[in-house]
């Protein structure tokens, strides 16, 4: 095709302008769901996510987008989301009494990926369960909180006012799944937000972005288009510790019942 | 760093491996516990007319200001932001355990002791403020608040209110002891806290502790005072802290048979934390001790005729193993109940510092400042009946 000088600038410029443009849009367009911060309406949502075992490969991409975008402490024991190791021996059937117990490992958080433990084909069971904060529809860190300052936003994140956060470690106490910690920097409590300052501007958290393997999955609950739906229904999904009857709204895929 | 990763046995959420509530937190229920029951034992004379310990009656209300007005600090001092607690008053969360008990504290320091300590001594309060001079003399007139008529119809309703009071205290006391014990309770996350006898558990153990304080401070203060004690008072209160260890060591070992009867998920990992980390804290310190001992101690004085002078070393004996064995107990509640993870697959450590502001330094000065406000009280406001009249 013969394309002369005053075509090619025409067809070079229109590309120019064109790719300057979907370059911004890039990040909504992976985000998933494009949206203005300022058409973001608290009552038109409501945040859950789905994990799915099978998909993850422990790679820790998760772990360390997470302290990175959300400024989280680096030592190995302040996490706002992690990923453990399983290994769970071959059940003893002969032996009802004897139960499953697994072995658990999680070296920094799963932040630097796990090296390899375990040989494949003994008879044993070995899967990766990421784990964050379970976002609770009856959150017991919010009751307890003696201030308020840990509260469940409209759009069903829970959320911590650090500016009014007395550091009594209540809440640190009441959640049943060990997702909270004191920030030493800042004598308050800190655990995952969802990306809050991400989700409401219609991009999904880092975590979920960051997955190689989309074993993670920002789902909202309220949308009766998102992909969530859809997944819940065609799925045997579980949430951790139902037993607590916290309205856990983390929704894991293939959880082994040896999972705590 | 790498220490407090040492101090992990098995495996732990990566957040629990520090421990989020120090010895300081085991102060708390343990001082408030002395409230109560220091409490609950002056209001055996007044409500139900146990003359016999009539002399302890002003002590044991002074004891229970001193501890009461201590009970915060530790709290005040583990708190990340202790400048914000006011939040708890001005902005309480209703559903928190921890921000009503905020408002239970207050109603039983104002409404409750601190009234019935001022009706009970207002009479010696206006008799010191005519007899002193002075800064001394203002101090009194302004504990009066203005109310200087002590003549006997005045001093009948003083009498009559404060026993009004006394009956309103008592089941404040239980409140405010029980509702500690709420706290920890009401935790469902946590199987070593969450159980509905935690409160009442606490309760008693709390009237056991108060009842101990006060015989002890009593034998020590009459020795102080070269007097000696009312023997059918200690007697009678060695009596009852003998009564009320039997109930709260009987809640104990049922809330231990229930749990070791249901086996459920969580007690393989708390039993094994009872058979090693707190074996030394549960077993021998608290139940052993702290426990067993000090009841056969009490009950051998029940039992066999004794001479006055092995009585008293009795209850000295007893009365400081009690108190051993009831701050055992809150130990063993407070940071056992940190030291396994919520997986039940594993085990941390408590590794006390001394000189920081969570550490083993500011614990016992916290655990002597009352005693030091208290003998300030018994200074300010004379708890012996016998001198006004000697």
């Amino acid at each position: 095709m013969f394309v002369d000088r005053r075509g090619f600038l025409k067809e070079g410029g229109r590309l120019l302008v064109l790719s300057a443009a979907a370059a911004g849009a890039l990040d909504s367009v992976l985000a998933g769901r494009p949206e203005e911060a300022d058409a973001y309406r608290l009552a038109d949502h409501w945040w859950g996510m789905i994990i799915d075992i099978e998909k993850c490969i422990g790679c820790g991409n998760c772990v360390r987008a997470c302290k990175t975008e959300n400024d989280v402490p680096t030592e190995p024991y302040y996490f706002r989301t992690w990923v453990e190791r399983y290994h769970v021996p071959p059940k003893d059937l002969v032996h009802p009494e004897a139960e499953d117990h697994p072995e658990v490992d999680s070296p920094n958080g799963g932040y630097d990926g796990f090296k390899e433990k375990y040989r494949a084909g003994d008879g044993s069971k070995n899967f990766f369960v990421p784990k964050l904060c379970n976002h609770c529809a009856h959150s017991p860190c919010v009751q307890v909180c003696p201030v308020g300052a840990t509260f469940e936003s409209p759009d069903g994140v829970v959320l911590v006012d650090k500016e009014y956060c007395l550091g009594c470690r209540y809440c640190v106490q009441a959640c049943p799944y060990g997702c909270r910690f004191i920030d030493p920097r800042t004598e308050t409590v800190d655990k995952c937000s969802l990306c809050y300052h991400r989700i409401t501007k219609g991009r999904t958290t880092a975590c979920c972005e960051t997955c190689p393997t989309g074993a993670r999955t920002l789902g909202d609950l309220k949308d009766p288009r998102d992909p969530i739906h859809e997944f819940l229904r065609t799925h045997g999904v579980q949430i951790l510790k139902p037993q607590m009857a916290t309205g856990a709204k983390v929704y894991y895929n293939g959880l082994d019942g040896s999972v705590r | 760093m790498d220490s407090v990763l040492q101090g992990v046995q098995g495996f732990m959420y990566p957040n629990e491996v520090e421990l989020q509530w120090s010895v300081l937190i085991v102060l708390y229920p343990f001082v408030t516990g002395l409230v109560a029951g220091a409490f609950i034992l002056a209001s055996l004379e007044r409500v139900f007319n146990v003359e016999a310990v009539k002399p302890t009656y002003r002590l044991a209300l002074l004891t229970a200001l001193a501890f009461l007005l201590a009970a915060p600090l530790p709290l005040q001092l583990h708190l990340g932001h202790p400048e914000r607690s006011y939040e708890m008053y001005t902005t309480p969360h209703t559903t928190s355990a921890m921000a009503m008990f905020g408002f239970v504290y207050l109603w039983y320091l104002l409404a409750v002791l601190l009234l019935e300590i001022w009706l009970d001594y207002r009479k010696d309060i206006v008799m010191l403020a005519r007899e002193s001079r002075g800064a001394k003399r203002l101090l009194y007139r302004t504990l009066t608040l203005g109310s200087d008529n002590i003549s006997a119809r005045s001093l009948e309703i003083d009498s009559k209110v404060g026993r009004f009071v006394t009956i309103i205290g008592i089941p404040s006391a239980f409140l405010l002891h029980g509702y500690v014990g709420f706290i920890f309770g009401s935790v469902k996350a946590n199987p070593w806290w969450s159980t509905p006898l935690m409160p009442i558990v606490f309760l008693f153990s709390a009237i056991v502790s108060g009842i101990a304080t006060v015989l002890l401070l009593y034998m020590f203060l009459s020795w102080m005072r070269g007097r000696k004690p009312d023997m059918p008072c200690v007697d009678t209160m060695g009596r009852y802290l003998l009564y009320a260890f039997i109930i709260d060591f009987s809640l104990e070992m049922l809330d231990l048979i229930h749990r070791i009867y249901e086996a459920d998920e969580s007690f393989k990992s708390l039993d094994f934390m009872v058979h090693t980390r707190l074996y030394t804290s549960q077993v021998i310190v608290q139940i052993v001790v702290g426990t067993i001992v000090p009841i056969g101690l009490l009950a051998l004085v029940q039992l066999v005729r004794t001479t006055e002078i092995a009585r008293k070393g009795f209850y000295l004996a007893a009365g400081m193993l009690t108190l051993v064995g009831i701050f055992a107990m809150r130990w063993n509640v407070v940071i056992g109940g940190q030291l396994f993870s919520k997986s039940f697959l594993g085990y941390t450590t408590y590794k006390m510092q001394f000189a920081t502001r969570e550490g083993l330094l500011p614990a016992i000065f916290l655990l002597l400042l009352p005693l030091a406000i208290l003998w300030g009280l018994v200074k300010l406001l004379p708890p012996w009946p016998d001198e006004e009249s000697a």
